[in-house]
């Protein structure tokens, strides 16, 4: 009955297993550190033994006795060395709880220990690109080799983040528990802000060739549904499933074959994923009916929901994009919402109302360097029928930005400016 | 990746007999472990066959045929939409769903929009378009 597994078979079970693995682990443990090395043991007994044994009946509890086992080997072969004694203390009372009869009972995750885990790897304490690096790998049951490939960097680098990571969060004596009240809410942002800044890097990459990277997308939407799905009724939750739900639906129609990137209003919108529509228009639904005022993912939903909704580009409603806007800017603060205002004054009310908004954005040091300015400037210069100036402008973009493929298309754009 | 998970069925399905109370709880706790992992995107269950029908095309003959059908291959009681990283882990998680009893579950990749471009002339893209657009199809048929 055992078949041998290949590895593709064991990436899936890891990929299903390891936040339950390293939530039951860490709630015993009480140490995220701990609990992650232990369960990377039992991933690569998993790829020792399988292959040729086949994957056992119950994997996941399979995986948790072998962690468990090397927990106990290695805390009782370090403790035979001379160590402070603050630390002895410490690895004495992790092994009495491993080797604790009733620890059979951290098999089965208690309910939200998965929600714990994400605080814990999202936790403020740790740099952005740290918790970026653990939550993926804990909470998303990638490896280090897959995050590395996704965020175009060296598997080392990775490595490196999720240490420092964890020494920090050990540093801080971070908790495993649920934050609750108005910590709740502060603990919250960071969480989906990670969640976020992935979705992005996967929808329009901020480096390397490919403008779009679906796989990350798609890592982030997975995260955000699990997110929805703990807390149904936190609004930003559902905001942000909304927002990636929307925006994941237009993913096949934003680039070509090529990977050349297409335009709003030259998509084919018959590419736009209906389901995924219905998804984050439903995802809306919920949160609309909570009655309480929008936040910023949100706010950003209910754009996304107002392209979604409109048969063309002319057909949108962007009056009520603007007002939409309007709210964001006020709540965020960002210059990089007044310029996506702008665009939206632009296509409400003329080119030149959406130029004036530009223009008084350029010297926002916030926005220096930024290629977005220049772009949507030569946007807008050339919808009020100024090529040179348009040219001029797209040109000033290619030359700072950063993606292969998004600069092909502005000086594409550059280009035909004077025809 | 998404998939649809094909799930047969049997006399009890066809009779229309609800399932038991632990039966609808392990689907249950099933289902919510796969909308917790962000897998479910979607899933309905089916009327026994009896309330449907088939249509059998012929050189321009449409015979229909009423339910109930008698086929076991050709029952389905159901189906969930996953969203997966890879075949092996809709296997993976169709292997941990609380069915017995010698059932055969049935799991198909569902072609997206960039599976089709080379098949996509620009006239069909176009009819794509206007569909989803909500206008009504033009209903002229080609050449006439």
């Amino acid at each position: 009955m055992t078949t041998p597994a290949t590895r593709a078979t064991i990436d899936a079970i890891w990929r299903i297993e390891s936040a339950k693995l390293v939530a039951g682990l860490t709630r015993s443990l009480r140490d995220v550190g701990l609990a992650e090395e232990l369960a990377q043991d039992a991933f690569v007994a998993a790829l020792e033994q399988w292959p040729t044994g086949g994957v056992p009946d119950e994997p996941g509890a399979w995986l948790m006795t072998v962690a468990k086992r090397r927990g106990i080997d290695q805390l009782r072969r370090r403790t035979t060395f001379e160590r402070k004694q603050e630390q002895l203390i410490h690895e004495i009372s992790v092994l009495e709880r491993l080797e604790d009869p009733a620890f059979a009972a951290a098999e089965q995750p208690v309910e939200d220990d998965v929600l714990r885990l994400v605080f814990l790897t999202c936790h403020p304490a740790v740099p952005v690109e740290g918790r970026i690096a653990l939550t993926l790998k804990i909470v998303g049951g990638l490896t280090s080799a897959e995050i590395a490939r996704a965020f175009l960097t060296r598997e080392p680098t990775i490595a490196q983040r999720i240490v420092r990571a964890k020494r920090t969060l050990a540093a801080v004596r971070a908790p495993f528990e649920l934050p609750s009240g108005d910590e709740l809410q502060q603990r919250l942002a960071p969480v989906l802000d990670v969640v976020y800044l992935v979705f992005n890097e996967g929808y329009a990459a901020s480096r390397g060739d490919d403008w779009i990277r679906p796989e990350l997308c798609g890592d982030a939407l997975r995260l955000a549904r699990i997110l929805a799905a703990l807390r149904p009724n936190e609004p930003e939750v559902l905001g942000l499933q909304a927002l990636l739900e929307l925006q994941a639906s237009r993913l096949h129609a934003r680039s070509t074959a090529d990977g050349t990137p297409i335009r709003l209003e030259d998509q084919d919108r018959a590419r736009w994923d209906r389901l995924l529509v219905r998804r984050g228009l439903a995802a809306l639904d919920r949160l609309t009916a909570l009655e309480t005022p929008l936040g910023p993912y949100g706010l950003q939903a209910e754009i996304a929901a107002c392209h979604a909704r409109a048969t063309s580009v002319p057909a949108t409603n962007w009056p009520r994009i603007v007002a939409l806007y309007d709210a964001l800017a006020t709540i965020t603060g960002s210059p990089v919402v007044e310029l996506n205002r702008a665009v939206a004054v632009a296509m409400a009310f003329g080119p030149d109302a959406g130029l004036e908004l530009v223009d008084a954005l350029a010297d926002d040091p916030r926005l220096a360097g930024y290629h977005l300015v220049d772009t949507v400037r030569g946007d807008l210069l050339e919808r009020a029928g100024r090529t040179v100036d348009a040219r001029a402008a797209f040109l000033r973009a290619a030359e700072r930005c950063e993606n292969g493929a998004e600069r092909g298309v502005l000086l594409a754009r550059a280009n035909a400016c004077v025809d | 990746m998404r998939f649809m998970v094909l799930v047969p069925g049997d006399a009890d399905t066809e009779a229309g007999v609800m399932p038991t109370t632990k039966q609808l709880e392990e689907m249950t706790a099933y289902n919510e472990e796969l909308v917790k992992a962000g897998v479910m995107i979607g899933g309905d269950g089916l009327h026994p066959t009896s309330k449907g029908a088939k249509v059998r095309f012929d050189g321009g003959t449409k015979t229909v045929t009423d339910g109930p059908f008698t086929e076991a291959k050709e029952l389905v009681a159901g189906y969930w939409l996953w969203e997966c990283a890879s075949r092996e882990e809709a296997i993976e998680w169709l292997k941990r769903a609380p069915f017995d009893g010698g059932t055969e579950v049935e799991i198909r990749q569902v072609f997206d929009m960039s599976d089709f471009d080379d098949q996509m002339t620009p006239e069909l893209r176009e009819a794509n378009e206007r569909l989803v657009a909500g206008e009504t199809a033009n209903r002229e048929r080609p050449g006439a």
